[in-house]
């Protein structure tokens, strides 16, 4: 028998009485409860196991990420223990779909360390993700009070002064991913970069599972594309750089490589999600102590943001990597290989750019969100996007974005810098046209065909990847539509 | 040629397609700065302003007549438009691009200090800057 099912062990409806007591029944449900200004609030879809009503379900998930443990302490008593227990105060059903709830609950703010992702995430997506009570558990959202954000430096440098800093305004950045992304030696590798970048590219980037490898030590590499990077300068008499990876097994390693390439030089460094929260927090320190850019590589997120009804939703890990200070966040192109609902994204987008993000159920946003003027991460878009795409993606994603055309430059049929320069002119010939007035989405294609005639390079890049598309259907989407009105 | 600013790899803009983007600019509430200089470096932040920026000009006709103005005083030096958006979160330049380039970019020379460990110490040196202020690109 399930113990959530059993009202109580001894008979004895006693709050304190030593036994087992529904959640519901020990204060972690309460419907009548008002958040206060300075709670942390989640939301959460829970799909209970059958027989297991969705409220005390509700209140499971507050107490197990809260105080609560699978039977009553007496200890409880020596604390002000209402404060700490976390509150589910609603739990809505979700349309279209009978098993599952959303589940709004409420922490104190006394439950959690000052700027400290690592225990935010232990105590909100800590033991209860695993609770058998529940077949699945995710988390949607979270509303991140004022007097918590200003506990966290937030991003090293931030929007504004990332440009400031490469002097490139008006129009996405552009970049591109070294690809093949395992194998080219540091040299062969370094002659990428520099042929993407004097081509036009604002940035080349080393892929996420480049760390330092047998073919490639990371000390040649970040050698090769410093050099690479000062001959593109000197070359277009413009800012360039290239994202050296950092990551590595231990922490001292990652300083160590993060020194080199600011010794080297070099305005940016990156890192992979996979290190983790803590890692990447003390990274985002020393970019700050250290005035280079920070680069975010979201690997390994799809593990357990994909899913809808199970894991965290990557508007939520979105929220925590801007708190925890990165510069760059890859999350999503809509229109390239990698999931991607276009609503969703616009969510995800407006996460890390925008300083107050209303409720929006259509885009995901469960809670209107106040950043409070901290600076904005710079959203990446990567994933099987082409200079064909242009004017979709400056639709979809404005124009504070970071496109990565990695395939989309390296395969072009006259070379690496002719596809660098199809993307840059493109890029320029839509901003050009939006700010002429032109509805850039409805008159894409022509507008890049004109451009291409005083490109040959663009023109290439459209008839080779011109009609190539990625629609399959998204498994993250929103459970509201928006009504045209 | 270098390609500073917004539309740096189209050709170079005609007077009307530099009105449509100061119609563009002004329309959206931002300030127009004219600024030139003779000394390309990617990291020369401070241009020379060609007077304050126009931060309440209503006419993109206006603000196109300045431009003009400062390339015929000035014809051999690199013209930019900068806009300034004022709004809150963002507070710095929303569009910039050369409106005029001198006839002959000789370009940048690449310098290598060698350091230990081959690593080297690079400084990106204008070829035309081995000249006064004044006597370049002419």
């Amino acid at each position: 028998m399930s113990v959530m099912a059993t009202d109580t062990v001894n008979g004895d409806t006693d709050r304190w009485s030593a036994g087992v007591l529904p959640y519901k029944e020990m204060g972690y449900w309460r419907p009548d409860y008002e958040p206060s200004a300075t709670d942390i609030i989640a939301a959460f879809r829970i799909t209970p196991q059958p027989g297991v009503d969705p409220e005390e379900a509700g209140a499971a998930v507050a107490g197990e990420s809260s105080t609560a443990t699978w039977t009553v302490v007496w200890t409880d008593r020596l604390t002000d223990h209402a404060r700490y227990q976390g509150k589910c105060f609603r739990v809505d059903p979700v349309p279209g779909n009978p098993e599952q709830w959303i589940a709004r609950i409420a922490y104190d703010l006394d439950l959690f360390e000052e700027g400290s992702i690592a225990n935010m995430t232990s105590s909100i997506i800590g033991n209860v993700f695993g609770f058998k009570a529940l077949k699945a558990l995710r988390l949607e959202d979270l509303r991140i009070p004022v007097a918590y954000v200003k506990t966290f430096d937030g991003p090293p440098h931030g929007i504004v002064a990332e440009r400031e800093m490469l002097d490139k305004y008006g129009r996405p950045l552009i970049g591109c991913t070294v690809k093949p992304k395992l194998g080219l030696s540091a040299r062969n590798y370094g002659r990428v970069v520099y042929e993407g970048l004097r081509g036009g590219l604002d940035f080349t980037k080393d892929d996420e599972n480049i760390n330092s490898q047998p073919f490639m030590r990371w000390r040649e590499r970040f050698l090769y594309c410093m050099e690479a990077v000062r001959r593109a300068e000197a070359r277009t008499g413009e800012i360039k750089g290239h994202y050296m990876n950092v990551t590595a097994a231990t922490m001292e390693d990652m300083y160590e490589r993060a020194e080199f390439a600011k010794e080297l030089g070099s305005n940016i460094v990156m890192m992979d999600l996979t290190v983790g929260y803590t890692a990447m927090t003390s990274m985002s320190k020393w970019a700050r102590r250290n005035g280079v850019l920070l680069h975010l590589h979201r690997a390994g997120h799809g593990t357990f943001t994909r899913q809808k009804n199970h894991g965290v939703s990557f508007r939520v890990i979105a929220k925590w990597c801007r708190l925890l200070g990165v510069d760059h966040l890859h999350a999503g192109t809509v229109v390239g290989k990698l999931e991607g609902d276009p609503h969703m994204i616009a969510g995800y987008y407006a996460v890390l750019r925008d300083d107050v993000i209303p409720e929006n159920p259509a885009n995901g946003i469960y809670f209107e969100q106040h950043w409070a003027s901290m600076p904005g991460v710079m959203p990446v878009a990567s994933g099987g996007i082409h200079a064909g795409q242009t004017h979709q993606l400056l639709h979809y994603l404005g124009e504070d974005t970071i496109l990565q055309f990695g395939g989309g430059t390296i395969g072009h049929p006259m070379g690496i810098a002719a596809g660098a320069e199809a993307n840059r002119v493109a890029v320029e010939a839509c901003i050009k046209a939006r700010n002429e007035g032109k509805d850039v989405l409805v008159e894409g294609e022509e507008i890049l065909r004109m451009a291409g005639r005083h490109s040959p390079a663009l023109l290439a890049a459209l008839d080779t990847w011109g009609s190539v598309t990625f629609d399959y259907e998204s498994t993250d989407t929103p459970d509201v539509v928006a009504t045209p009105s | 040629m270098i390609t500073q600013g917004t539309f740096s790899m189209l050709p170079e803009l005609t007077d009307d397609a530099i009105e449509a983007q100061l119609r563009y600019a002004i329309g959206e509430g931002w300030a127009i700065s004219i600024e030139l200089t003779d000394d390309p470096h990617p990291r020369n932040t401070f241009w020379e302003l060609w007077g304050l920026p126009m931060f309440d000009v209503g006419d993109a006709g206006v603000a196109l007549a300045e431009v003009l103005a400062c390339r015929k005083e000035f014809p051999h030096h690199y013209v930019k438009v900068n806009a300034f958006d004022a709004r809150k979160g963002r507070e710095t330049i929303a569009l910039s691009f050369i409106v005029q380039r001198p006839e002959a970019e000789p370009g940048f020379r690449l310098e290598r200090q060698h350091g230990p460990g081959r690593t080297n110490r690079y400084t990106v040196h204008a070829y035309a800057a081995e000249q006064p202020h004044g006597q370049r690109y002419r």
